[in-house]
């Protein structure tokens, strides 16, 4: 298969200059789109958004709706407003503080591997140091190494020292990023030139300084993708935080979410009004990463690129 | 993805005005260091530490002594353990095909340019990536459900029986389905963002040649798509076998369907948490660390030994 490429260049016709066939192949294109594909991946999206919309749907009904009505169309009795001032208001208030502690533990554990792996992968890829090749295959090599399975053993190791129950527990463990310093070193190895650095030498900056006042800037798109990547990675994590807490009061919202859903589940008391809580809650919860997601998504695609050219 | 080490060596030195680079060189660890430092203690340190306790045991009387392999040679011979591993792996192979097959067209797709709107569907297929797996296993729970999930109430008024989702037939696919509907998406991005990479004269010349989108779609992109599916094949692999949040979550709406050692993270678990052995639970996630790392190798073996061929 690879052996087509090197035979189309060589076949193409040496009178060609790059602007007429581009122009000839952007009329080609519009020409020929297809209803067909559309139609496909539209079968396709409906699958991937259909379920949201139910959900969204079914956090403006009322308990008794939610059994009642059909799951795909709203009822008569449009009460989102009122499941969302339940929802916050419910055990005094747990859902916001599930809310904060997720934004807490995310945007410090996101900023902090981002950082961290900023600062390592520009690090291996601008310094031919003793060990350079050798500490970063450790490194990558550990991108194997599944996080659930460590997941027990830091728990036993943070229980010895009784570091369990408390935000770093959480913290701690999700500022390794493997996968984030391999991007970053790809990335600050393209992005930045060699001769940046040495031009800020010559002018007698500091190491450290180069770092933060030019090379992180040029950063700045591949950071913001290791941060997006860890920011859900740590948002969504369900495992450790499960092991590590048992103070409902530093519940991430996926616990607390999953503790909800568990009394439905159990039966007995008010289970009832729980289930629309729950659906509510979950609505509530996907909004700010989908948000975080359009907003910087210029920059997490063309940090994303940079990391496909090579990986 | 070896073939990005030696990059970093052959950029040719620069020996500019001032005398040499040695001693910059040597400030590379000031920047690695703190990485490392984290990287030890929160990813070699629990490593070793669960290797220790594996190899120790707790009896009722004598408190905890040195047991060797025993834990590793009881948990091989575990069925519990082994029939979790034979289920995840049947997982993957009846899920990552699945969904690695939807992310390539959807990719390819997007990046054809025979699509109408191809940013409202590279966007809206990676939505559910954004959505937590706890908050997508209840929705999906809900939707399978016989009480109020749109199915079973589309079945009531067709007047056929409900689908049984969560039955122990179907279970499999139901958490397969689950999983799809989480990551084509996240897939899907890596793929595209490789197909953006490939540069644009190799079109340009393809279009001279009088290429069609499929041929150039099975001629150009696909090879140049390998390194990133394997990427994708690789953190499937990892994820399949470490599957625990969708089984836990649906084990409460389920719980003849799935028992507590249903894949080996969930045994794992239970191990350590209610069964309150924690050196055999040790030995356990070590076993299934290796067990990925084995599965990765192999897979990525056989992909690259497949595609040469």
């Amino acid at each position: 298969m690879t052996s087509t490429r090197p035979a189309t260049r060589q076949l193409r016709a040496p009178g060609t200059t790059p602007a007429t066939s581009r122009t000839r192949r952007r009329r080609s294109l519009a020409s020929r789109r297809s209803n067909l594909l559309t139609l496909g991946m539209l079968a396709l999206l409906i699958y991937f958004l259909l379920p949201l919309f139910w959900l969204f749907v079914a956090s403006t009904k009322t308990t008794g709706d939610l059994f009642s009505s059909f799951g795909l169309w709203f009822a008569d009795d449009f009460s989102l407003l009122s499941n969302i001032r339940q929802t916050f208001t419910y055990d005094g208030g747990v859902y916001g503080r599930w809310m904060l502690n997720t934004l807490f533990y995310s945007v410090v554990s996101a900023g902090g591997a981002a950082f961290l792996a900023a600062l390592g992968g520009y690090g291996f890829a601008k310094y031919r140091f003793r060990g350079n090749n050798l500490l970063f295959a450790l490194v990558l090599g550990s991108i194997m190494v599944p996080t659930t399975a460590l997941a027990i053993p830091t728990y036993l190791l943070f229980s010895k020292v009784g570091m369990v129950n408390t935000p770093l527990a959480i913290i701690l463990p999700s500022l390794v990023s493997p996968f984030g310093l391999f991007l970053m070193r790809i990335y600050a190895q393209d992005a930045i030139p060699d001769s940046l650095i040495e031009a800020g030498r010559i002018d007698g900056a500091g190491e450290l300084r180069i770092f933060f006042q030019i090379a992180l800037r040029t950063l700045a798109p591949g950071f913001v993708t290791v941060l997006l990547f860890t920011l859900v990675a740590t948002w969504n994590n369900y495992f450790l935080p499960l092991i590590m807490l048992n103070n409902p009061n530093l519940y991430p919202i996926t616990v607390g979410l999953a503790a909800w859903s568990s009394q439905t589940a159990g039966g007995g008391g008010s289970t009832g009004e729980l289930v629309a809580l729950v659906v509510t809650g979950s609505m509530l919860s996907v909004i700010p990463l989908i948000a975080a997601f359009l907003l910087l998504q210029r920059y997490w695609q063309s940090g994303l690129s940079a990391g496909g050219v090579k990986a | 993805m070896t073939d990005v080490l030696p990059a970093a060596t052959a950029a040719p030195p620069q020996r500019g005005a001032r005398p040499k680079g040695p001693s910059h060189a040597n400030s590379g660890y000031l920047f690695v260091l703190p990485f490392l430092l984290v990287f030890l203690a929160m990813l070699v340190m629990p490593l070793a530490y669960a290797a220790y306790l594996s190899l120790f045991r707790e009896q009722l009387v004598g408190g905890t002594v040195f047991a060797g392999l025993d834990n590793y040679t009881r948990a091989l011979t575990d069925d519990r353990l082994v029939e979790g591993v034979w289920r995840v792996a049947r997982f993957f192979v009846l899920q990552v095909p699945i969904m690695l097959a939807l992310s390539l067209t959807a990719a390819l797709a997007i990046d054809s340019g025979l699509l109408r709107f191809a940013k409202v569907f590279r966007l809206g297929i990676f939505v559910p990536y954004a959505v937590p797996a706890v908050v997508a296993t209840l929705m999906w729970g809900y939707l399978y459900g016989p009480d109020f999930g749109p199915f079973a109430q589309l079945a009531e008024k067709l007047g056929l029986s409900a689908p049984q989702f969560l039955s122990e037939s179907h279970m499999l696919g139901s958490i397969a389905n689950i999983v799809t509907w989480e990551f084509v998406g996240y897939n899907m991005i890596i793929l595209y963002a490789a197909l953006r990479a490939i540069p644009h004269d190799l079109y340009e010349a393809a279009a001279v040649d009088g290429a069609g989108a499929f041929r150039v779609a099975w001629s150009i992109k696909l090879p140049a798509l390998r390194p990133a599916l394997l990427l994708c094949l690789l953190f499937s692999v990892i994820g399949s076998f470490q599957l625990f949040s969708e089984p836990q979550l649906l084990q409460r709406l389920a719980p003849n369907v799935i028992d507590s050692s249903y894949t080996p993270n969930l045994y794992a678990y239970t191990l350590a948490f209610t069964g309150q052995e924690v050196n055999y639970a040790a030995a356990v996630s070590f076993l299934l660390g290796l067990v990925i790392v084995i599965a990765s190798y192999t897979v990525l073996l056989a992909a690259t030994r497949r595609s040469r061929a």
